[in-house]
């Protein structure tokens, strides 16, 4: 049992992300950081932001991400930072420009293709099903078989 | 000796899906009876032989056979029963394995509950089936054989990943699989309408049942998955927007949306050639989160079992049925005439918003799924091998190779976005009237439901403490579904005084429970996961022995720290005390574990769960300073979130056994007088 101690003391893996001494004493500071870093990937994971994951860079990156907000960044000031040395790669939430654009417009503008193909569709559709109304002889017809002129008629329409 | 033989039945079973491939589609298009009911034994037999290697299988990993090179990779003698049995589908060969059973299982059922089905249609139905389990035979015999044994049989197994060695786990892939395996139902009854040229309302009624089962389930395995990542990965988050997530979350949204426009086809032969492209998609999309997972091409958290080598493999077959099932789709919709007409203003209208609203969020999930991958092999320095420049250097898209992550921010703004509109026309739509509705009936219908939920958001806002917006939205919606689902069911009891109609209550066919069910349920979950998002508090502190903090409305000490010691795990346990107002409330236990055949330390959190709240607790390291890292969330209305997704399931599985889809799917003895046409479609 104890070399198996020591093997867990040598791992010794922080298992929550964010570690209590990470915590900046400025609440409104530290409330940015979580939001800002929960956008940001861990670069090593698999799929994991910063603010999730325990591997060492994530750590490093929370805190360097704090030590830009303490000097007084604004939140794009300080993801730039960040972008800057680890390229877009690390943002979870793609950038509206450049090639990124087809990202973002692509599910506008197919809402509005399949919901105009299907508008104009039922539209038309419905349009040339229009009920064809009876006519004269077949009105007198039918009045002369039932010998209703008004309510059957209008219930035939 | 069980080994080889289960291997043998595998191949024996491929071969007898060859012949029911090609018997039985030669035998329908000709006309030949004989050939034609060739099918049906032959969907039987592989099941019976699929069931016997599966079986095989799962006896090497009960006995810990370590000649087998599988067991060896995946399983420990010290390890407890559950995981062992688990264990045959937490490993690549083995999952297929369980994909395969359950394909030749759905096929089997068609066979033995389709006695009613037209000979021709039941044929090709079997056919194609068999047409799609042949390419996994073949995927699994020739790229990924479980049987396959090792020379040297070691000492003891290299265990399971122990994330995977949970109750959740055990059950989450066989039902995701039954849902994604399910939809092969829908897809090779959509193919063989297409072979046959017809598609009318009995086979709007066939398809459901099918359809309808394959959504319950793939629901349940969702459900099953997002709780199981909750209270396991250890920060009590339930969904990632993971790729291997939104694998699964694709063919859902695509099965939601069959199964409303199937109705359509039943009730008014109208939507046909929609309907069958969807039921098409919907399996794309089962085989495409097949190849996500299986190939890893992707990366994601859920990096456990793949190899790109069979990726190359799921990827022909699924452009080989998806291409050809869309080919054989473009030359045959036209032939499919809609019948019942319908008028902008009507139910059906309302189905195909709730469609495209759906499909269009399929395509969100599908489209920043892949596009990671799409950026990379775009901007990659020679797309097509060494020395050819790549073309959209010069259009100016790219200058270098790029990689970009579409992560949570993305998929939460997008799916949003379409939700709320989505939940919004629900309970509109739900009572328009077939044919031709009048929107303003329907509109007046739920005014109370509409004001009730505003005052009920209202109320929240001022009641929170005035930080988002998030969360009053969250109560509108939810309350908006909840409502107008029990409004909708409370206008099918008609008119009359109020006594009466709460007897005709229990009277109304169980589809319509059923669909009350559901869409509440889906009111819930809505709802739960707003106010989740909006309203959970978190502490992060290092704590001493008896220390005691408050959280949110709770008092949290951390009473104890205890050495702890499983069967094949040992770590540390923090006895945690929840108070309340001064008052002990409970007490959670918060692991910290340790496997150490695997390497790998994982979290247990110590959860209290609640009705309106969970106690989430998560023990951290020992510090150096003395004391322990401790995270505690507190989770509002966390267990409404898969309590809304069983109540879809539920509403699932009472509308399957209502009278009209049992007689469907003829497992009714009975059926024989009340063949499909004598049911009145209404």
């Amino acid at each position: 049992m104890k070399w198996l101690v020591f093997i867990l003391s040598i791992l010794a893996t922080p298992l929550v992300a964010v570690q209590p001494d990470e915590v900046l004493d400025d609440a409104a500071l530290e409330i940015r950081a979580r939001s800002l870093s929960a956008d940001l990937r861990c670069p090593v994971c698999r799929n994991e932001s910063i603010d999730e994951s325990h591997a060492d860079i994530a750590r490093d990156l929370r805190l360097l991400l704090r030590e830009r907000l303490v000097v007084g960044d604004t939140d794009e000031q300080a993801m730039q930072f960040l972008v800057d040395r680890y390229g877009e790669y690390i943002l979870f939430n793609p950038r509206v420009a450049g090639v990124n654009i087809l990202l973002w417009f692509a599910a506008p503008i197919m809402l509005l293709f399949s919901g105009g193909i299907a508008f104009v569709t039922i539209k038309v559709r419905s349009r040339a099903a229009e009920p064809v109304g009876l006519n004269a002889e077949e009105k007198k017809r039918l009045e002369e078989l039932t010998g209703d002129k008004d309510s059957r008629a209008t219930l035939m329409n | 000796m069980i080994i080889e033989l289960g291997h043998f039945a595998l191949i024996l079973a491929a071969l007898i899906a060859v012949v029911q491939v090609v018997v039985p589609l030669v035998g329908a298009h000709v006309g030949w009876r004989g050939w034609m009911a060739v099918a049906d034994p032959a969907a039987v037999v592989q099941l019976l032989l699929v069931g016997y290697s599966f079986s095989a299988l799962m006896y090497a990993f009960v006995v810990s056979d370590f000649s087998l090179k599988l067991v060896v990779a995946n399983s420990h003698s010290a390890k407890p029963l559950l995981y062992k049995i688990s264990g045959v589908w937490g490993n690549h060969e083995g999952s297929m394995l369980l994909w395969l059973l359950i394909l030749v299982l759905f096929g089997a059922c068609a066979s033995l509950f389709g006695s009613n089905l037209p000979a021709s249609l039941r044929a090709r139905v079997l056919g194609v089936q068999a047409a799609v389990s042949v390419a996994f035979y073949a995927f699994i015999l020739f790229t990924s054989n479980p049987f396959e044994r090792l020379a040297f049989p070691p000492f003891d197994g290299r265990d399971l990943n122990p994330l995977l060695q949970d109750p959740g786990l055990a059950f989450h892939p066989p039902f995701l699989y039954l849902g994604y395996v399910g939809l092969s139902m829908s897809f090779s009854f959509a193919i063989a309408a297409l072979l046959e040229g017809r598609v009318d309302a009995a086979w709007g009624r066939w398809v459901r049942p099918w359809t309808l089962a394959a959504w319950i389930f793939l629901t349940i395995g969702i459900a099953l998955g997002s709780w199981w990542a909750y209270y396991e990965l250890g920060w009590g988050g339930f969904w990632f927007w993971d790729p291997v997530e939104n694998a699964s979350l694709m063919p859902w949204l695509l099965a939601a949306a069959l199964l409303h426009s199937a109705i359509v086809v039943e009730k008014r032969e109208s939507l046909k050639a929609w309907t069958i492209l969807l039921a098409i998609l919907a399996f794309g999309f089962s085989l495409l989160g097949t190849f996500i997972v299986r190939s890893g091409v992707l990366t994601s958290v859920h990096a456990f079992a793949n190899d790109p080598q069979r990726g190359v493999f799921i990827l022909l077959i699924l452009a080989f049925f998806v291409g050809g099932g869309l080919l054989l789709f473009a030359l045959r919709a036209n032939s499919m005439e809609a019948k019942g007409v319908f008028g902008l203003v009507s139910r059906e209208t309302a189905i195909v918003s709730n469609n495209v609203l759906l499909a269009v969020t399929s395509f969100v999930v599908f489209w920043g799924t892949i596009w990671p991958l799409v950026v990379e092999l775009a901007s990659a320095n020679a797309v097509w091998g060494a020395g050819m420049a790549n073309p959209f250097y010069s259009m100016g898209l790219f200058d270098r190779p790029e990689q970009v992550s579409v992560g949570p921010p993305f998929f939460d703004f997008a799916v949003t976005l379409i939700f709320v509109p989505l939940t919004l026309i629900l309970p509109i739509g739900a009572v328009l009237a077939w044919k031709r509705g009048s929107l303003a009936r329907a509109v007046k219908s739920m005014v109370p439901i509409a004001v009730l939920s505003v005052a009920f958001g209202l109320l929240a806002y001022a009641v929170q403490t005035g930080r988002s917006t998030l969360g009053p939205i969250g109560v509108v919606l939810g309350i908006w579904v909840v409502g107008g689902a029990a409004m909708d069911l409370w206008l099918r009891t008609g008119r009359g005084r109020i006594m009466s109609r709460l007897k005709r209550l229990p009277r109304l066919p169980r589809a319509d429970w059923g669909k009350l069910m559901a869409h509440a349920g889906m009111g819930i979950t809505v709802f739960a996961v707003a106010a989740l998002l909006a309203w959970e508090d978190e502490d992060i502190r290092v704590a001493q022995i008896s220390d005691r903090w408050q959280v949110g409305i709770h008092e949290i000490e951390l009473t104890e720290v205890v050495d702890i010691e499983g069967p094949n795990y040992f770590g540390e346990g923090g006895i945690i005390t929840v108070f309340r107002n001064g008052h002990e409330v409970g007490e959670v236990f918060a692991e910290k574990r340790f496997y150490p055949v695997a390497q790998m330390p994982t979290t247990e959190a110590g959860i209290r769960n609640g009705l309106f709240r969970d106690v989430y607790v998560v023990l951290g390291d020992q510090q150096v300073g003395g004391g322990w890292a401790v995270r505690t969330y507190i989770k509002p209305f966390a267990n409404w979130v898969w309590g809304g997704a069983i109540l879809m399931a539920l509403g699932g599985f009472i509308s399957l056994s209502d009278r009209r889809l049992r007689v469907a799917a003829g497992a009714v003895k009975s059926s024989g007088k009340h063949n499909a046409q004598s049911v009145p479609a209404e």
